[in-house]
């Protein structure tokens, strides 16, 4: 019963999002002008019909109802209760559905967070949201409904693939889902915008937090699931350049340069049509992602189901959507007014370049990940687009954008000194240079290749971190003036200032432990008995026992390893192997030794005559690839609750 | 596979507690300890040149040639026994004298463009690699032009009086910086 209450309300939704819709356009009629008002509660009432959809199939999940087709094929009794709610998002047709209910819920925040909005810019947003949400609930509700019932209920169900039983992996995708539909709100504004004909500075700091919010979503959630592959898939590494992977940077990519464009319309009243551009490009990208992971066309960890009818649809919608904004896009964009003026050197021209290279990184990600399905469906050959493509194209580009950051932190609007900005960074820029030897020598590696990029890494990193305390430095006087002084004018620093530096010391952290972990990392392998001892680098481990243990959904073989250094013990390690009855896999579990940065990383492997295949790995500064993204995240959220990104307390002050 | 199945089935012995899955459960489970190598991953220790200048050579090409019948792995992260193959033609290529760039070409001989992360460029993969250089030499071009030409302030389409309006909205609260 509560199920098909469910579908009703998927139905409502898809409905009540279609209304939305309409009113807003039957609202562009003269005589009908009054009743695009409505859209406003349509998006609050679709946004509960979803909550209430989605409501039915976390219980149909919950109480392990395998009437429901999409229960039996993704949920077993056994599973713990975690993995049961995060079923619910772990198929296509349930995720989808989390896609559709965030996207309303984006909907019916418009409306709750619009009063200060103009009417007809926020009931524009509303209609284009509004046409969004009934395409995804519509695509949802006909062609992959997660509720739809089975003519013949099983007596168990099919279980969730155990490699997605993970607690990083329950999290992964709700957060990366809010990341993409976030996104969905901002295209609603670019369209909206191009519509009305006008985009000016307030505009640019409506749109600035809902692009704020979406890309700290998608950063935790693009940081988790490398997080998961990191120790869940057993070999250590965190990113693959798989296209799956791609698609979901590709969109955070686009996001990040928004972020930084579209400060430069916020205040200067400049680069409007670049902004706009990545406004639409960020959700095409959202949904580029969606119908890759969906269709078929790739093969992948990450690929769901496939079914080349549903990539289809998807494929249609997405060319619908984006090819509508963007035809809009060049139709208007022409007419855009041009704002403020800037010379070569000023803080506008440092950000325009910095979207320059990060628009290349995100062009070199999209070729590298579409060209070779492109390839293969025109020519039949196939090529493999890997890591050292990357090493040569994105990387060079990010890299080149690291190196004018802190000038760019530095410079004034409008008209930028170059001298006093330099003076101010001579420093950094000297310990950086030293950090970068330091790094080519001394982090133990002759070989050339390996210097060079911990060179090029310490030195970018430690450039970047530098650059962004000098900021704090600059703005404070610190060391000029009193220390009391200083804290004072610390603490009167606006949180967006904050948040900058934050997320920027987070970008050089988050190189410098990718640099040092890929370049250093130490690897052994060996077959263990009970007993025998295996080194890797300075640790000795021990297989010292060998046990069987039994888990709730599965079977697991765990060895205890126990790794001493010159020291004494320096922890237990307890990796296992696991055998999944229901559906028949087995998987790695990874222990790690937590150090302060570093980790010690062990896999226990198949068994052999000699004993068991033990593999551990010394990975250092580990810590810091997934500290650094976090903290890039927090300072977004800094950043958002900034008081002038909230445009409602400015305005009730002013409004009198 | 039987014959190692058989010098493995004793061990089961030793396995703890009885469970529901057992009997049927464990020939799977040692069955699929086996059959599911991808798993785990990769170069073994036996597996090392002598000479560590070779050594490392081996193990640079092991990352850009990818495993053929993996999911995206490189030949150095996969466990597969083809993998394992690979890296020793690798290994005797080096030995033999052979350069890198000879090494990739024996390698796509065998094994077709697919094998190399590192695509060549030829002139069905010109795009893939001179695509992005294209975009940022536009866009180093347009951004220097916009220099050159310093835009003309246009009009506001607000009116004045709008216009000091949204002053205040803006920069209402900018007196917080410093």
């Amino acid at each position: 019963m509560i199920v098909e209450l469910g579908t009703f309300c998927l139905g409502l939704a898809f409905v009540l999002s279609l209304a939305q819709a309409l009113t807003v356009a039957g609202g562009a009629v003269k005589p009908l002008r009054g009743i695009a008002r409505f859209s406003e509660g349509l998006s609050l009432a679709a946004a509960v019909a979803a909550i209430l959809a989605f409501a039915a199939l976390l219980y149909a999940f919950i109480t392990s109802d395998f009437s429901v087709s999409n229960v039996a094929k993704h949920s077993h009794t056994l599973k713990p209760l975690l993995y049961k709610i995060s079923g619910a998002w772990g198929s296509h047709e349930g995720s989808m559905l989390l896609w559709c209910m965030v996207m309303l819920v984006f909907g019916a925040l418009v409306t709750l967070n619009g009063r200060n909005l103009p009417d007809g810019l926020k009931h524009k947003v509303l209609g284009v949201q509004g046409l969004l949400g009934a395409l995804f609930t519509g695509f949802t509700l006909f062609s992959s409904n997660p509720l739809a019932r089975l003519a013949e209920v099983p007596y168990e169900g099919a279980s969730l693939n155990p490699m997605l039983q993970d607690p990083a992996l329950a999290f992964h995708p709700p957060l990366l889902y809010l990341g993409y539909v976030g996104f969905s709100v901002v295209f609603s504004f670019a369209v909206a915008a191009l519509i009305e004909g006008r985009i000016d500075r307030a505009w640019a700091r409506w749109v600035r937090p809902w692009t704020l919010l979406a890309w700290v979503f998608l950063t935790v959630g693009i940081t988790l699931g490398s997080f998961w592959a990191y120790y869940e898939l057993g070999w250590g590494g965190w990113w693959f350049w798989d296209p799956v992977e791609n698609a979901s940077f590709m969109p955070w990519l686009a996001a990040t340069a928004l972020l930084h464009s579209a400060i430069v319309t916020e205040k200067r009243d400049a680069l409007k049509a670049w902004t706009v551009f990545l406004a639409l490009l960020a959700f095409t990208f959202s949904m580029m992602g969606a119908f890759l992971v969906r269709s078929g066309v790739l093969t992948s960890v990450h690929a769901f189901a496939v079914d080349p009818q549903r990539g289809i649809l998807l494929l249609i919608i997405l060319f619908l959507t984006a090819g509508a904004g963007f035809t809009l896009y060049v139709l208007r964009a022409g007419s855009l007014s041009s704002g403020g003026v800037f010379a070569s050197v000023s803080r506008e021209s440092t950000l325009v370049l910095n979207n320059l290279l990060i628009f290349v990184a995100l062009s070199t990600v999209c070729l590298g990940t579409l060209y070779p399905l492109l390839m293969e469906a025109t020519t039949g050959k196939t090529i493999s687009v890997g890591a050292p493509y990357y090493g040569l194209s994105f990387i060079p580009a990010m890299g080149a954008a690291m190196l004018i950051l802190p000038f760019a932190s530095l410079m004034a609007w409008k008209r930028g000194d170059l001298k006093s900005v330099w003076k101010r960074l001579i420093l950094a820029a000297g310990i950086s240079l030293l950090l970068a030897l330091l790094g080519a020598t001394l982090m133990g590696h002759s070989d050339a290749k390996s210097a060079l990029s911990l060179g090029v890494g310490f030195g970018l990193g430690g450039w970047v971190i530098l650059g962004s305390w000098q900021v704090i430095q600059s703005r404070t006087q610190l060391l000029k003036v009193p220390f009391a002084e200083a804290w004072r004018r610390f603490r009167g620093l606006p949180l967006a200032t904050h948040g900058m530096v934050l997320a920027h010391v987070g970008l050089g952290l988050f190189v410098l432990g990718a640099v040092v972990e890929t370049q250093t990392k130490l690897t052994a392998v060996d077959h263990l008995a009970v007993g025998q001892k295996l080194k890797l680098g300075a640790y000795e481990v021990t297989l010292t026992d060998l046990t069987r243990v039994a888990g709730p959904n599965y079977e697991a073989q765990r060895g205890i390893l126990s790794v001493r250094d010159a020291w004494g013990k320096v922890c237990e390690a307890m990796p296992e192997r696991r055998f999944y009855p229901a559906s028949s896999t087995v998987t790695t579990e990874v222990a790690l030794c937590f150090r302060p940065l570093n980790d010690l990383y062990f896999v226990l492997g198949e068994p052999s005559p000699q004993g068991w295949q033990v593999r551990a790995l010394y990975n250092p500064w580990a810590r810091l690839i997934f500290f650094g993204p976090l903290l890039m995240a927090v300072g977004g959220v800094l950043s958002l609750f900034d008081r002038r990104l909230r445009v409602g307390v400015a305005s009730k002050g002013n409004k009198g | 596979m039987r014959g190692l199945l058989s010098v493995l089935l004793p061990l089961t012995r030793s396995f703890g507690p009885p469970s529901p899955h057992r009997g049927e459960g464990i020939k799977v489970f040692l069955v699929l300890l086996f059959a599911l190598t991808q798993i785990a991953a990769a170069v073994l220790p036996g597996e090392a040149m002598p000479d560590p200048r070779q050594d490392q050579r081996a193990r640079d090409l092991y990352s850009e040639v990818r495993c053929v019948v993996c999911q995206n792995e490189s030949i150095a992260d996969s466990s597969a026994d083809i993998a394992a193959d690979m890296r020793r033609d690798i290994r005797l290529h080096i030995a033999e004298g052979l350069t890198d760039t000879q090494i990739r070409d024996t390698m796509r001989a065998r094994y077709g463009d697919y094998v190399l992360f590192r695509p060549r460029f030829a002139l069905t993969t010109a795009l893939l690699w001179l695509l992005p250089v294209a975009v940022l030499l536009t866009g180093g071009m347009i951004f220097a032009l916009m220099n050159k030409r310093p835009e003309k302030t246009e009009p506001s389409a607000l009116t004045p009086d709008e216009q000091a309006r949204l002053d205040r909205l803006l920069d209402g609260d900018n007196g917080s910086q410093s």
